[in-house]
């Protein structure tokens, strides 16, 4: 399992378009990619659920990643959040 | 005549027959099916079918360069790969339900979910979930939407306008819209803003038989005229052909340089506040960033921000407007803009308090976290970085120490920094009187003049009982704007000017004849900035040689004479 956090810095937040498209990335990979902010969590492949998280500017999120892939899964996602988020 | 009131999104006026446009309402069956298989088909070929739509919607706004909203439909097609809302709806079907019932409730209660979240973004989503709906269920019913707008040119009156609908409107016939809901969050104010057409939203008077009848919107009273008298049609159709003339001027000086008649040249440039302004500097063509406000940083967040959140809050900006300078500001919190975590005890007197550079130097580690953010990021552009609350050349001396140490501890960790200039604010009046000395420390001045007004003639700027004390052309205060200018030539020191006074009309000349180097204003000043620059001529004027600040009585004889429109509001803006 890897885990990693960030903040998101984006001032809108997780929101709409760059969330399909970190959807998108997450499925490119056989791990599963958890999102966790406080006591509400959701699959990187579920864009509503992701969206429900209602992540805003300064929240915390911790990132869990499990399966065969996990070691470049994160790495993946963890750009992808620097990138647009 | 009757007049409606609603909440404006965007100025101007619209003239033309009302058409009302209503989303059809469809009767859905309860009744139960029996050919499961033959109905989850139906629903997966109207999402697949709804996709394309949206896909090619997409692909349409980008072609005609509105980025922002062809984001929307990418959403919208990514929304329809969304496993959990698929399942919920073929769950519904494979109990027996049509299609059609399966998306009415899948939907819904997707929509519901942002609804009734507490972020005013999440819930303006609701919308594109119901737009979706709208479209498969169009899909469904097998029912074509584009007739619903008719054919003549009209504005547009309707309860809500969904995203996909209004990118599906024949613009050439679209002279306004109206909608009884609606927020300023929603895509269809984002939309009417980024085609910059007469809108009015939460208008909750709108009615049928307004159908056929000829109105004006008035987009600057937030209101709508059915049937208006003929003296408000003449009234507002001059104010219109003004409108689209003015703009036309406008647009004709993109791309023109910004020097006077006798060759002077001056950079105008835009003060921002944030990475969500890019857009507005590209539009207005700006030459650069004069002030980028780095409040923004503080103030969304609710921790102190990190390096990285603030390296890449900067990187943005500077890599969307390269080459162009762009100029941050560092911290100027502190007086009317406080924050929690800050932790800053409560000052009888803020405005002459523990703020900005005061409290930087306080707490070198809250300042090299800036500091360091802005280094990294001067390797994507072109950056210059500006100290406020200056009144004392040592500080400028510490603040350039700090910025050094920053600049080895990154060199040492072997990350790339870029060329960058330095300057100071100059918004005090001991910073201006001692400008000679300041110049030999930085690359520019920027004279920040609501604050230095506000310190020279002691006149609070938020008070509404001094407005008739508050000069803001006050001879003082144009001394000191001189004086400055002045000191940074005798020193190379490069200055502009970055406050409100810098858009007003009335003294582009005076500072053009003062020698200033830059302007730097509202993105929706440069143009009509420029148009001033273009006009003024200084050939008959002695150029650089003292000369005396007008009087307010004298320029007040020169506002009279010219025709642009008023500088906004002096005291009204918060941040400068």
């Amino acid at each position: 399992m890897k885990e990693f956090k960030y903040v998101i810095t984006d001032p809108v937040g997780i929101h709409a378009r760059p969330a399909g498209l970190l959807v998108k990335e997450a499925k490119n990979f056989k791990s599963v990619a958890t999102f966790i902010k406080g006591d509400k969590s959701a699959k990187a492949t579920a864009l509503m659920k992701l969206m429900g998280m209602g992540i805003v500017q300064g929240d915390e999120v911790t990132v869990r990643v499990e399966g065969e892939d996990e070691e470049a899964c994160a790495a993946a996602i963890e750009k992808f959040l620097k990138e647009n988020f | 005549m009757q007049v409606f009131k609603g909440i404006k999104i965007v100025n101007g006026i619209a003239i033309g027959k009302i058409k009302i446009y209503k989303v059809p309402v469809y009767e859905i069956k309860e009744d139960l099916i029996s050919d499961i298989a033959g109905e989850l088909d139906r629903f997966e070929a109207a999402r697949v079918k709804v996709q394309d739509q949206q896909n090619a919607l997409a692909e349409q706004e980008v072609k005609d360069g509105r980025e922002e909203t062809a984001g929307i439909f990418e959403a919208h097609a990514l929304m329809l790969d969304d496993d959990d809302l698929i399942d919920s709806c073929k769950e519904l079907i494979g109990e027996g339900h049509t299609a059609e019932f399966a998306v009415r409730k899948g939907f819904e209660a997707a929509a519901e979910m942002f609804r009734n979240m507490d972020d005013p973004y999440f819930q303006a989503r609701s919308a594109d979930v119901i737009d979706l709906k709208n479209s498969m269920l169009d899909v469904l019913f097998g029912n074509d939407t584009e007739s619903l707008q008719g054919k003549e040119p009209a504005i547009l009156v309707a309860e809500d306008m969904a995203p996909s609908e209004t990118v599906k409107l024949d613009k050439s016939l679209l002279l306004g819209l109206v909608t009884r809901l609606g927020s300023s969050n929603s895509h269809t104010a984002i939309l009417a803003r980024s085609m910059n057409l007469p809108t009015l939203i939460q208008c909750p008077d709108i009615a049928d038989d307004w159908d056929g009848k000829f109105a004006i919107l008035d987009g600057y009273n937030s209101c709508i005229y059915i049937e208006p008298e003929q003296e408000i049609i003449d009234k507002l159709t001059a104010k219109q052909k003004e409108d689209r003339e003015k703009e036309a001027k406008l647009q004709e000086l993109k791309g023109k340089p910004s020097v006077t008649k006798d060759g002077q040249k001056v950079r105008l440039y835009a003060n921002i506040g944030g990475p969500k302004d890019i857009n507005a500097v590209i539009e207005n063509d700006a030459e650069g960033v004069g002030l980028f406000r780095s409040e923004f940083v503080y103030l969304n967040s609710k921790t102190d921000p990190s390096e990285d959140e603030q390296f890449a809050a900067y990187k943005k900006v500077l890599e969307a407007l390269a080459p162009r300078l762009v100029i941050i500001r560092t911290c100027d919190i502190g007086a009317d803009k406080t924050i929690d975590y800050m932790n800053l005890d409560k000052e009888d007197n803020p405005a002459l308090g523990f703020r900005a550079v005061r409290i930087c130097l306080s707490r070198p580690d809250f300042f090299k976290r800036q500091l360091r953010a802005l280094l990294r990021a001067s390797a994507f552009g072109n950056l210059g970085i500006m100290f406020p609350m200056i009144i004392s050349k040592w500080e400028v001396q510490e603040c350039k120490k700090i910025l050094n140490e920053c600049k080895e501890e990154l060199v040492k960790e072997g990350v790339a920094i870029g060329k960058y200039e330095i300057g100071i604010m100059i918004e005090t009046p001991a910073a201006a009187l001692c400008a000679d000395d300041l110049a030999e420390e930085v690359d520019f001045f920027s004279l920040g003049t609501n604050d230095l007004t506000q310190y020279t003639c002691a006149i609070d700027r938020q008070s509404a009982n001094l407005e008739r004390f508050a000069d803001t052309h006050h001879p003082a205060v144009l001394r000191l704007i001189r004086e400055t200018i002045e000191a940074g030539h005798r020193h190379n020191t490069w200055v502009g000017i970055c406050g409100e006074l810098g858009a007003d009309p009335t003294l582009t000349e005076t500072f053009l004849s003062m020698g200033v180097d830059e302007l730097s204003v509202n993105p929706k000043s440069i143009l009509p900035l420029r148009g001033n620059v273009r006009n003024v001529d200084l050939s008959g004027v002695k150029k650089n040689n003292n000369p005396e600040p007008k009087s307010e009585s004298e320029v007040k004889e020169v506002k009279s004479e010219v025709k642009s429109e008023p500088a906004k509001g002096f005291w009204g803006r918060l941040f400068s």
